[in-house]
């Protein structure tokens, strides 16, 4: 067999097997082939914040579990300093930090990823019965205002939950009434939900504190809200203190159910706890295969999604390798446009990936101005290659520092990520480009320079689509199709498109 | 407008880079026979071994430590070229012209010192013009002395011949011209004139600069078309000879032209490239099919310039 003919059925077999795997995945596993059919997504981070006294501190955070209608995806905790354990109880996961000795403001962080689930939000039994709550010793006065609100609200109530409705409006009207004298004590305040509590422990009804947050994108700073929930003998329900209207709230996630409080800290005062969000719109494939226990098929079994999430992210820029590849087959044989170094371009688009498309190409132009013009000096001063090369490096490095401190100062953050250029790379292209213009001259030098940043920009857009992205990363399959294209390309004979200029004095 | 060009460029017989890599370079030359042109020290050498005329070698500095034999090896000469081993496209060639005692000068009288030579060969050994930066060996030949028929048709360098050779089969050939934009280099892209030459006289098509087409030399103002390369059958010959000490199937053959010794091989390209198309205004295309389509192989160095003499007139196409 002619080796034309081997690359035409090698293409064949490649192309087909990419497509046809891909097809199978999207029909038979229901893989979407488009980066639609989002989930939201919910990045969470609790702020503790204290002020230590320069004693023994324990922090000690009840952490939320998946529920029925969220799943935590991920979980991380910063807390630089700090011993760090979590505890398993009977019924709650709780985190610790402690430390020995510590003074000033302190901050802590622990951070999750959230996913709607769709099953409906009925909050099912809680793991154990809860105990009634402590009561709270409280003056014969306020014993007998609590006796008539519970008597008031068990006349007007025919069972358990109704009679946490009424009991609750009674409990705001009391309260909104400022002559009578108020069940809280102003000395030490105690939350709606906490009074509602001690009235419905009174009137001996199962009841516990639901601590939760109201999913917002983009807010700071909110605080748990405190919501009730008590047990009819039969199921649990979810009432608001202050509404006292049943049901959970939308978009709120339960953090605690029961417990004794969300917070616990000693060693500190003032401790402080803060909810942040930004919402995430993900592929609910990716959401679904974070966690799935019991892959369904080898497919997904031998596959990317079951190295570990990092790794995976490692991954997802690996595959898009090929398409950047992809690319520069596509200009070098088909356009016949000249680059300095064959897949320079692939790896400067993977740092314009890092850098953003406008200030990559900004301070890559800048790195290799200014590296030709030292280069340029140290021509004169007859060094040898590899010292050369090395100074060149060296300067880039240190480039590299000076923009990204200025950039710092001005506020610019976004340079920070230039480290993310392939120095050594860098230097070479100096080098070459540099050699090029000794050789042949500025405008060789800028017709490579424009050609490798040409077709870096355009593998930087292929790379950076959502769609192709969504596809190398959940069809890894498909790069046997591009893999097929570009055997086949390496058998194209036809004319490159510079070529119909270029010949084009030979047909006068 | 695309599909009109290329329906222009096909009929015109113009072959394109990547049919060139494809159809003729992958398929043609073995990657075995590459190391062999692509140093052209051992080009030399192995031109020297089959008795091909080439410019005399005058020493060999392959290692650092070999640079102290430089002044040497330098010492007789009044004119000499040093060249890297594995510099591509020209790259890297050190002309002297005349010297002064320790005083280099090059053919544009600069001048250079004792130091400054050794520099550059051993910038040259470190592989600053050899491709992906690979250590090279520097050589040193004689400076070949045009022939005076050509020193009309160039500024300051050398003007060389390129003929490019299929399967032993001479079938197209180029004079490129320095000028005084190429800065004396034989170099198309840096502004050197490529004058197409028929294949079967040596004479010359037409000439171009920068892809545009010119009557007269940029510098010397000479007229081109009254070119005519003495002594062409044997030029023919030495291309053919590249084919048979070589083994490459597609390769271009650098001759010059020196007064006393006559043409000289210079250098074999395993990947010519495709501006001699545009100086002759010629596709190669046919003429390529023309030697894949024979039967016979095999022939004689004479038998197949006789081939070429009788089939790639550049007045008949051939088909």
């Amino acid at each position: 067999m002619s080796s034309r003919a081997q690359v035409y059925l090698l293409a064949l077999v490649f192309i087909s097997a990419g497509i046809g795997l891909t097809l199978y995945k999207n029909v038979a596993l229901n893989f979407p082939l488009s980066p639609g059919s989002l989930t939201r997504v919910w990045d969470v981070e609790a702020k503790v914040t204290f002020w230590a006294t320069q004693q023994p501190i324990i922090v000690d955070l009840a952490l939320p579990q998946s529920q029925d209608a969220y799943q935590v995806l991920d979980e991380t905790f910063a807390s630089s300093g700090y011993g760090f354990d979590i505890r398993n109880g009977d019924e709650q996961r709780r985190a610790t930090w402690t430390r020995r000795n510590a003074g000033g403001q302190q901050t802590l962080y622990y951070k999750l990823k959230i996913a709607r689930q769709g099953a409906s939000p009925a909050p099912s039994a809680p793991p154990t019965a809860t105990q009634i709550p402590d009561k709270l010793i409280w003056t014969p006065a306020q014993e007998a205002t609590a006796a008539t609100l519970i008597t008031q609200a068990r006349a007007l109530s025919a069972n358990p939950t109704s009679f946490a409705t009424q009991l609750l409006k009674l409990l705001k009207q009391h309260e909104s009434i400022k002559s009578s004298h108020s069940l809280n004590d102003p000395r030490k305040r105690i939350s709606q939900a906490n009074l509602a509590l001690q009235l419905l422990s009174r009137a001996e009804v199962d009841s516990h504190i639901v601590r939760g947050i109201s999913l917002a994108d983009r807010v700071h700073n909110q605080t748990a809200t405190e919501l009730v929930e008590i047990y009819d003998g039969k199921n649990w329900h979810i009432v608001d203190p202050v509404k006292a209207n049943f049901g959970l709230p939308k978009d709120f996630f339960i953090w605690q159910r029961g417990g004794d409080s969300l917070l616990q800290l000693e060693g500190g005062r003032r401790s402080k706890i803060r909810f942040s969000f930004i919402a995430n719109d993900l592929p609910s494939k990716n959401i679904a295969l974070m966690h799935a226990e019991e892959p369904n098929s080898a497919l997904i079994d031998f596959n990317i999604y079951s190295l570990p999430v990092e790794k995976q992210a490692v991954f997802k820029l690996l595959l898009l390798v090929p398409i950047g590849a992809l690319v520069v087959v596509l200009f070098r044989v088909l356009i016949g446009i000249r680059t300095s170094g064959t897949f320079m371009p692939v790896l400067i688009a993977m740092a314009f990936m890092q850098t953003t498309l406008l200030t990559g190409v900004g301070l890559l132009t800048a790195l290799v101005i200014v590296g030709l013009w030292i280069r340029s000096y140290l021509s004169q001063l007859d060094l040898l290659m590899v010292s050369r090369i090395a100074a060149v490096l060296i300067v880039v490095v240190i480039l590299m520092a000076v923009f990204s401190v200025i950039s710092h100062k001005l506020g610019l953050d976004l340079m920070l990520n230039m480290t993310f250029f392939p120095m050594v790379i860098l230097a070479w292209t100096i080098e070459r480009l540099s050699i090029t213009w000794e050789e042949d001259g500025a405008r060789e030098v800028a017709v490579q320079g424009l050609g490798s940043l040409t077709v870096a920009i355009v593998a930087y857009l292929a790379m950076t689509n959502a769609l192709v992205g969504h596809l190398t990363y959940n069809f890894p399959e498909l790069l046997l199709a591009v893999l097929g294209i570009i055997l086949l390309l390496g058998q194209y004979s036809g004319y490159r498109l510079n070529e119909f200029f270029r010949f084009q004095s030979a047909l006068e | 407008m695309w599909i009109k060009r290329h329906k222009k460029l096909r009929k015109a017989g113009v072959l394109g880079l990547n049919e060139r890599n494809v159809s003729y370079i992958s398929r043609y030359n073995k990657r075995e026979n590459f190391p062999l042109v692509d140093n052209k020290l051992k080009t030399k050498k192995a031109a020297t071994a089959v008795k091909l005329p080439v410019p005399e070698l005058l020493g060999v500095i392959a290692s650092p430590a070999q640079l102290k034999t430089l002044p040497a090896l330098l010492k007789d000469h009044q004119s000499f070229v040093i060249k890297p081993a594995r510099g591509s496209g020209g790259k890297g060639i050190l002309v002297v012209s005349h010297r002064e005692g320790e005083q280099f000068f090059k053919p544009s009288g600069a001048l250079l010192t004792n130091n400054a030579i050794r520099h550059y060969v051993s910038n040259i050994l470190s592989g600053v013009y050899s491709l992906g930066g690979k250590p090279d060996v520097a050589f040193i030949e004689t400076l070949v002395h045009g022939d005076q028929v050509l020193d009309k048709y160039s500024h300051e360098g050398l003007p060389d011949i390129r003929i490019i050779v299929f399967q032993g089969f001479p079938v197209m050939a180029m004079l490129r011209c320095p000028t005084s934009d190429s800065d004396g280099k034989a170099n198309l892209h840096q502004g050197a004139v490529g004058v197409g030459l028929d294949i079967t006289c040596g004479t010359a098509l037409k000439a171009v600069q920068n892809d545009k087409i010119i009557s007269h030399h940029p510098d010397t103002g000479v007229k081109f078309s009254d070119l005519a390369i003495p002594n062409w059958r044997k030029l023919l010959q030495l291309a053919g000879h590249c084919h048979d000490f070589t083994e490459l199937g597609y390769l271009g053959c650098d001759i010059v032209l020196d007064k006393t010794r006559g043409p000289l091989i210079l250098e074999v390209n395993a990947r010519p490239g495709l501006f001699i198309q545009i100086a002759s205004g010629i596709g190669l295309r046919s003429r390529l099919q023309n030697i894949e389509n024979l039967v016979q192989k095999d022939w004689h160095v004479d038998s197949r310039i006789d081939y070429a003499l009788t089939h790639f007139s550049s007045n008949t196409k051939t088909n």
